[in-house]
């Protein structure tokens, strides 16, 4: 088959779906079994309330309060609670610190398992056959896809979200951050650093040194 | 299940593809799909992931993750007789012969008030039984060779492997599908560290381990 056979069968599969989607909505309003505008609220809740920044902050805090962090790594249910994230997908949080010896990277290899109240729902490629199948067997290939070459000195260590626990990884904080409030370091904390695919960069005005 | 979501440690998939600023939706149809799979009003059978795991491996492979909830919402609505797949044919006909026609429209404000509340409500996974564990932090575990037909959280790549038990994580549901008739009972829930050289043999990179979930009936002493 042709790349523009592939292609064309897509949009035809995406087309379909979006009028099968269409068509069992209306069957259930009609029916008196859902109604439009809850789905509006669970669609709002997820596309702008809940995600990585609930995280970021949660990470920021740790990096700054050294109090924070010890809760947050003996309880992360408890101290991730604290910041009010909580509820579906995250009723047991445990969060993973990365050191300078040990790189923490979160997979879910028979679904697409993820903390929902600290990073959302999860990117496409979490969701892959390609992640799902091969980070568990060959972590450091995959993370030098993702650009992260991690010292085999370090070692790696992969998490399987095969129960309802969910994890959460707590980056190393940056070089040259010493400086930055909690409020700051915010913004640096990425959703792959939170999954372990990537470590936190030095601010831009940082990188390359002072 | 040996089913083809079992996926870690199987080779043929080829690079990881990534997505800039990726949207939490792609198409508008996968929100409401997350939605009316969040807010669903009948019962599946055997549970979701169960329900996604027996779909037929080629179908699996070639739809995407909301196709999948799509496919098994659909099916359960059908199951539970809320509708029949010749009505549901119908109304996919119709949008299709005309696609500006508007969505029936039904509010219920009160219900949207508490969406947030549900949603956020803190539960516990941890159940107040008195079950003394079996295995110790640190004890030397072997993941049980088996293979059952139901649903189970025990990957394949780890059925068989020696681990050591790193964390103890209570008296835990679980969610594997029991014989007819059977209530599964909570279990003692441990995270279970495996060597990749255990798990991959010569082919494993240094320095490496996986971590899963074990629930004690998984776990087997050393």
């Amino acid at each position: 088959m042709t790349h523009e056979h592939e292609a064309s069968d897509h949009i035809e599969a995406e087309m379909d779906a979006a009028l099968r989607t269409k068509a069992l909505e209306a069957l259930l309003v009609e029916k008196g079994l859902i109604t439009t505008d809850v789905l509006d609220e669970i669609v709002r809740l997820y596309e702008q309330d809940i995600g990585p920044l609930n995280g970021a902050k949660v990470v920021a805090k740790a990096w700054t309060d050294p109090a924070y962090k010890q809760r947050l790594l003996e309880d992360g249910t408890a101290a991730v609670a604290e910041l009010g994230f909580t509820g579906r997908q995250g009723a047991e949080m445990v969060v993973l610190e990365n050191t300078s010896t040990v790189h923490n990277v979160v997979v879910c290899t028979l679904c697409s398992c993820y903390p929902w109240p600290v990073l959302g729902l999860p990117p496409t490629w979490y969701k892959s056959f390609a992640y799902r199948s091969r980070v568990v067997r060959e972590p450091r290939a995959v993370l030098r896809e993702f650009g992260l070459e991690v010292p085999e000195s370090t070692e790696i260590r992969v998490w399987d979200s095969n129960s309802e626990v969910r994890y959460m990884v707590l980056p190393e904080r940056p070089v040259g951050t010493e400086h930055l409030s909690e409020a700051e370091l915010i913004p640096l904390v990425t959703r792959d650093a939170m999954i372990g695919v990537s470590n936190v960069d030095s601010p831009p005005a940082l990188a390359g040194g002072e | 299940m040996d089913g083809i979501h079992d996926m870690g440690g199987m080779h043929g998939f080829g690079s990881i593809v990534r997505e800039e600023n990726e949207p939490v939706f792609h198409h508008a149809w996968e929100g409401r799909v997350y939605a009316m799979s969040m807010w669903r009003q009948v019962p599946i059978d055997g549970g979701f992931r169960y329900a996604i795991e027996r779909m037929n491996p080629a179908h699996y492979l070639t739809t995407s993750y909301y196709e999948k909830w799509l496919y098994v919402i659909t099916q359960a609505y059908i199951a539970a007789g809320v509708f029949t797949q010749a009505e549901l044919d119908d109304r996919v006909a119709q949008f299709r012969s005309n696609p500006q026609a508007a969505l029936p429209q039904r509010t219920n404000p009160e219900r949207v008030q508490h969406i947030g509340a549900e949603t956020f409500a803190p539960e516990s996974l941890r159940k107040a039984i008195d079950i003394q564990p079996a295995f110790d932090i640190g004890d030397t575990v072997r993941a049980r060779n088996m293979h059952p037909m139901g649903h189970t959280r025990l990957p394949r790549y780890a059925r068989g492997r020696r681990g050591v038990v790193a964390q103890y994580y209570g008296i835990q549901d679980i969610d594997d599908t029991m014989p007819l008739g059977v209530q599964a009972q909570p279990q003692p829930l441990y995270s279970v560290r495996f060597d990749a050289e255990e798990l991959w043999g010569e082919s494993a990179e240094p320095n490496c381990a996986v971590y899963l979930d074990m629930w004690e009936s998984y776990l087997e002493p050393v």
